[in-house]
């Protein structure tokens, strides 16, 4: 729901990173997405076409790599991945659970040309 | 032309995090505890703020700002009806508020004559857990007739806050909400979170609330 706000943040890194290196122009941008991070990679590349027009950032193509929800219990100490919802520990039924993988949301890496 | 890759490795939420330190130092210089005020639309944030505020009144300075999502001033209008000051932010259509708004917000209070500053969210259970504002306290309120399945639908918001409010407590004869199955999802999350159940309509625990709140206070003012 806060793509736009997201998707403006995404260029503005891409921005500064591009120019700190000098590039001319910028081709790929990869995310990496944590499956709880609640975003729509559709949304993002929707408001991207708009606002990275007339940026070096022009075209550039978006690359989302998710990154799946993973828990531990804490009683047993299993670890495993969330599939649907939120659901107890599938070793030990225990629902002491910490989030150990999902949460990520950050620009890993760009590719310019100079 | 020769393709190269810059590695980057930057949270996409940085910008605002870096402002919501800002915030944070900004209330402390002038020793004002923050409380964000977070739940969905209808939850009963304007009740519950107002029954708050009663309450606190006359041990603490307090002010509101209010996270609108159109210009209507009927939230800070009833606030505005206790004699406390208030700051109405308009987001524009926005979901939530973020640091920069809240920054801007803040140079319209006398904080340094101000104790608490409740901050009421825009209702929404996504958008606000993803942007810090620099509060000392992130408060989530949840209702009965919301059902008890929100924790397994909402995790983020549910993971990032101090303090639940399970409000409407009154209605739960009349509403499907499993009281078990609720507080089984708040576990998964966010292991031991302080909860309070409460009507803030009929006041019934709002005096857990407060007291809990009034000792929050006075040992984040020893820090």
């Amino acid at each position: 729901m806060h793509e736009l706000a997201v998707t403006e943040s995404v260029l503005e890194i891409a921005l500064r990173h591009a120019n700190q290196a000098n590039a001319n122009r910028v081709t790929d941008i990869y995310l990496i997405v944590g499956k709880l991070s609640s975003i729509v990679d559709d949304s993002v590349q929707f408001y991207w076409n708009m606002i990275a027009e007339n940026t070096i950032c022009q075209d550039a193509r978006l690359h989302f790599k998710r990154v799946p929800a993973r828990l531990k219990c804490l009683d047993c100490q299993q670890e495993f991945e969330v599939v649907e919802s939120l659901s107890p520990c599938p070793q030990c039924g225990g629902f002491h659970l910490k989030i150990i993988g999902g949460e990520e949301f950050y620009v890993e890496s760009i590719i310019v040309e100079k | 032309m020769s393709p190269t890759r810059v590695p980057v490795v930057e949270k996409i939420f940085d910008a605002n995090d870096q402002v919501a330190q800002q915030n944070r130092a900004y209330f402390d210089r002038h020793h004002t505890f923050a409380i964000n005020v977070m739940a969905s639309p209808g939850a009963g944030k304007t009740t519950f703020i107002l029954k708050t505020l009663e309450a606190l009144t006359p041990k603490y300075r307090l002010a509101v700002i209010e996270g609108d999502t159109a210009p209507v001033t009927i939230d800070s209008d009833k606030v505005s009806a206790l004699g406390l000051p208030v700051v109405q932010i308009n987001t524009g259509g926005d979901c939530h508020l973020d640091a920069v708004m809240l920054h801007a917000g803040l140079q319209s209070l006398p904080l340094e004559n101000i104790d608490i500053v409740l901050i009421e969210n825009v209702g929404n259970l996504i958008c606000p857990a993803a942007f810090k504002l620099g509060s000392h306290l992130n408060l989530l309120i949840a209702s009965t007739p919301e059902g008890d399945d929100k924790p397994y639908k909402y995790p983020n918001m549910y993971r990032g806050i101090d303090v639940l409010i399970i409000n409407k407590m009154d209605l739960l004869p009349y509403v499907d909400f499993n009281m078990a199955n609720f507080q089984r999802g708040v576990e998964i999350l966010n292991p031991g979170l302080r909860t309070f159940p409460l009507s803030a309509k009929t006041g019934d625990g709002m005096s857990d609330w407060i007291n809990w709140l009034d000792e929050v206070v006075q040992q984040h003012r020893q820090k």
